[in-house]
């Protein structure tokens, strides 16, 4: 088979992928008694047609951010940090402890302790499975699947019996004190005059995000240590013949992958709910995977790739909201967007190829 | 804790182990085969839910079972398709069907139903009758014994006991026929097969099917045996869970059944005591859920008896050129 040109691999591959999946997700609303086309406007409308749909839709997009980079890390060493959910839940527990218990004088420092502490939490849910597989040889995969599972029992024990407020219901821990709160985006934007809606939980961590996008890409292709990530994720026994420590490469890009799960946490626990509740992390963590595909890895490919599924987040819920049609449509376009950005992605190369080719070899 | 209670928490027990048991013998057979399936959640959902609908739009539970399991094959289709064919990623492809499950479920119940995702109770012939097994009620005056073999084992629906059958028949099929062998080959090293003329596509697309019927009989058991409708989510981590199962049998099927049992009995005492008092210490009922993750991450780490996989599970198996 002939070579595809690289920017075909990495832009159009990933489109065909993209238009498959709403394909057959317009049709799903089709079969199911919808009008695709009322839907598609209404989300689209809903995600980008006022500063107040994108500020949803960027705040989204920021929780994606973090954990497409997470995946995306974990990727290039081949590694599948499938455990995204669990490290942002622990990322919460380290926010909500500083948040809680610390009194702050200012929320810039507030600020900058919540993203070592989300940081460290998150990468120390990753550091046993990492251990694990680099020590003990036990499936990378396997363990992060449990280590969601056994996060939600911790985090459920954690908030139900110990920091719940007495008197609560709630599965959920108290306020956090007002000195924590982080400015919004609409309250910076229109500090510099861009006016902006107010009413959005897009917040500071946005740019936190875009930091860490910058960071990511230095990581990876700029250091020492990203050099050998990728060599170990290329050829491991290359990589241990270049004098590159198998169990030290592992240990240290998941720990970094949890962390950069875990920052999640500043943005939806810190940022938009201002207090510590069950299940936030909805699923962040798995739509990590799905943006580190679409992404290809690369930190710009992520950005734009959270971008659109905030824009799919916030417009299914606008969807659910004034149709009929429920929010769960987003699931299935993001798992078929996993099946053929990820799973069926050879399928979709040889698709392109086979319409990209055929014309040069008519002509030879 | 007097006998009587014991009784009644195996009986809950073998009845929740039953779709743990299903979906890990169903794991066991891919594996085996060289495909992971992380899966296994989404088909056991889909099939819960065609299970449900089927059952209560003709009546009939058997229609369902058959729905039920045609929905779970269609996923293992794909599963197929994606890992076999396609040579993709086994992983993500599981991911992808888990999602795919979890939203499809929703729009066409809510869409064919219109009760917030779940079907119409299920009652009469769409439901699974329980089964008395002969003389349970005449040997239940028997001491010790009666109570066991009356409340524990009797009583329960046709899809437990088919459960519970499944095992020797799957130890047979893998350890005492041709076809069991050759299963067992391609996920140890499917080059050895593929030189011996045996196709390795075919036995590898044997075993995602035989994969999906069984995960399809464990969505049913749940939507029409265990409880009498589908629920949004109603597998609620089971797929997992009989992986963990899996894991934690060292891919065998005899202790398949008690690695169900024990997470089974896990689930039953933690519905019944929601913290357990062991007099030193109170567990709190969070612990017990995470119980089954818990061994299973300390079985895989080898410090108590070593898991090994089948040698080439999750690799695309490529013909050399």
């Amino acid at each position: 088979m002939e070579q595809l040109p690289k920017w075909v691999d990495l832009v159009i591959v990933p489109l065909v992928g993209l238009i498959l999946a709403f394909f057959l997700s317009m049709l799903m609303v089709l079969v199911t008694g919808h009008d695709p086309m009322e839907a598609l406007s209404l989300m689209i409308s809903g995600a980008l047609g006022s500063t107040y749909g994108w500020g949803y839709t960027l705040y989204y997009a920021t929780n994606f951010i973090f954990t497409g980079l997470a995946v995306a890390v974990a990727f290039h060493a081949s590694l599948f940090n499938i455990g995204g959910e669990g490290q942002a839940a622990l990322g919460g527990l380290g926010v909500a402890l500083i948040c809680l218990f610390i009194p702050w004088p200012h929320w810039s420092i507030a600020l900058l302790a919540a993203i070592a502490f989300a940081g460290l939490f998150g990468a120390m849910w990753a550091l046993i499975p990492a251990y694990l597989q680099a020590k003990r040889g036990s499936h990378i995969v396997i363990t992060t699947i449990m280590f969601n599972f056994i996060a939600a029992s911790l985090l459920n024990y954690v908030i139900v019996n110990k920091l719940r407020p007495s008197g609560s219901m709630d599965p959920a821990t108290g306020k956090f004190p007002e000195v924590t709160h982080l400015p919004s985006l609409g309250d910076i934007l229109n500090a510099v005059g861009i006016p902006f809606s107010k009413g959005t939980p897009a917040n500071v961590t946005l740019i936190v995000a875009l930091l860490a996008c910058v960071f990511v890409y230095y990581l990876i292709w700029r250091t020492r240590l990203g050099y050998q990530l990728r060599a170990f994720g290329k050829s491991q026994p290359a990589a241990v013949y270049a004098g590159i420590s198998p169990i030290k490469i592992t240990i240290v890009t998941m720990m970094i992958s949890g962390a950069l799960a875990g920052l999640m946490a500043i943005n939806n626990v810190m940022g938009e709910a201002e207090r510590l509740i069950l299940g936030s992390v909805e699923g962040a963590g798995f739509i990590g995977i799905a943006v580190a595909l679409m992404g290809r890895s690369h930190p710009v490919g992520i950005l734009f790739s959270a971008l659109l599924f905030g824009a799919l987040y916030q417009g299914g819920a606008e969807l659910g909201l004034w149709t009929s049609i429920p929010r769960e449509l987003v699931i299935v376009i993001q798992a078929l967007v996993i099946l053929f950005t990820g799973a069926l992605d050879n399928m979709v190369r040889l698709m392109v190829a086979k319409v990209l080719l055929r014309p040069k070899k008519a002509e030879a | 804790m007097d006998y009587l209670t014991i009784i009644q928490i195996f009986d809950s027990a073998l009845r929740l182990a039953t779709p743990l048991l299903f979906a890990c013998l169903a794991g066991l057979f891919s594996e085996r085969a060289g495909i992971f399936d992380i899966g296994l959640e989404g088909k056991m959902l889909i099939a819960a839910f065609f299970s449900a609908a089927t059952a209560y739009s003709t009546g009939s539970v058997w229609m369902g079972l058959l729905a039920g399991v045609g929905a779970s094959l269609a996923l293992s289709a794909i599963h197929g398709l994606a890992s076999i064919t396609f040579r993709g990623n086994q992983l993500i492809s599981g991911v992808a069907i888990n999602f795919l499950a979890s939203g499809l479920t929703v729009l066409i119940g809510l869409s064919w139903f219109n009760l917030g995702g779940q079907t119409p109770s299920l009652n009469g012939a769409a439901r699974f009758q329980s089964i008395e097994l002969p003389f349970a009620e005449t040997l239940s005056a028997v001491p010790i014994f009666g109570p066991l073999y009356s409340e524990v084992l009797s009583g329960h629906t046709f899809l437990v006991y088919v459960a519970l059958l499944c095992v020797p028949l799957t130890w047979y099929v893998l350890y005492r026929t041709r076809f069991g062998l050759r299963l067992r080959a391609v996920g140890e090293n499917p080059a050895a097969v593929d030189t011996a003329g045996i196709s390795v596509v075919a036995l590898r697309y044997a075993a995602v099917a035989i994969c999906g019927v069984l995960c399809g009989l464990a969505g049913a058991y749940l939507a029409t045996g265990l409880g009498a409708s589908f629920v949004k989510e109603m597998t609620a981590g089971r797929g997992f869970i009989a992986l963990a199962a899996l894991i934690f049998a060292k891919w065998r099927p005899w202790y398949a059944l008690y690695a169900t049992l024990l997470f089974g009995l896990l689930e039953a005492i933690s519905n019944r005591y929601p913290s357990l008092d062991l007099g030193v210490v109170t567990l709190p009922s969070q612990f017990m859920q995470a119980l089954p993750y818990i061994l299973t991450v300390v079985i895989l780490a080898g410090f108590v008896g070593k898991a090994v996989p089948p040698r080439a599970g999750g690799e695309p198996y490529v013909k050399e050129r």
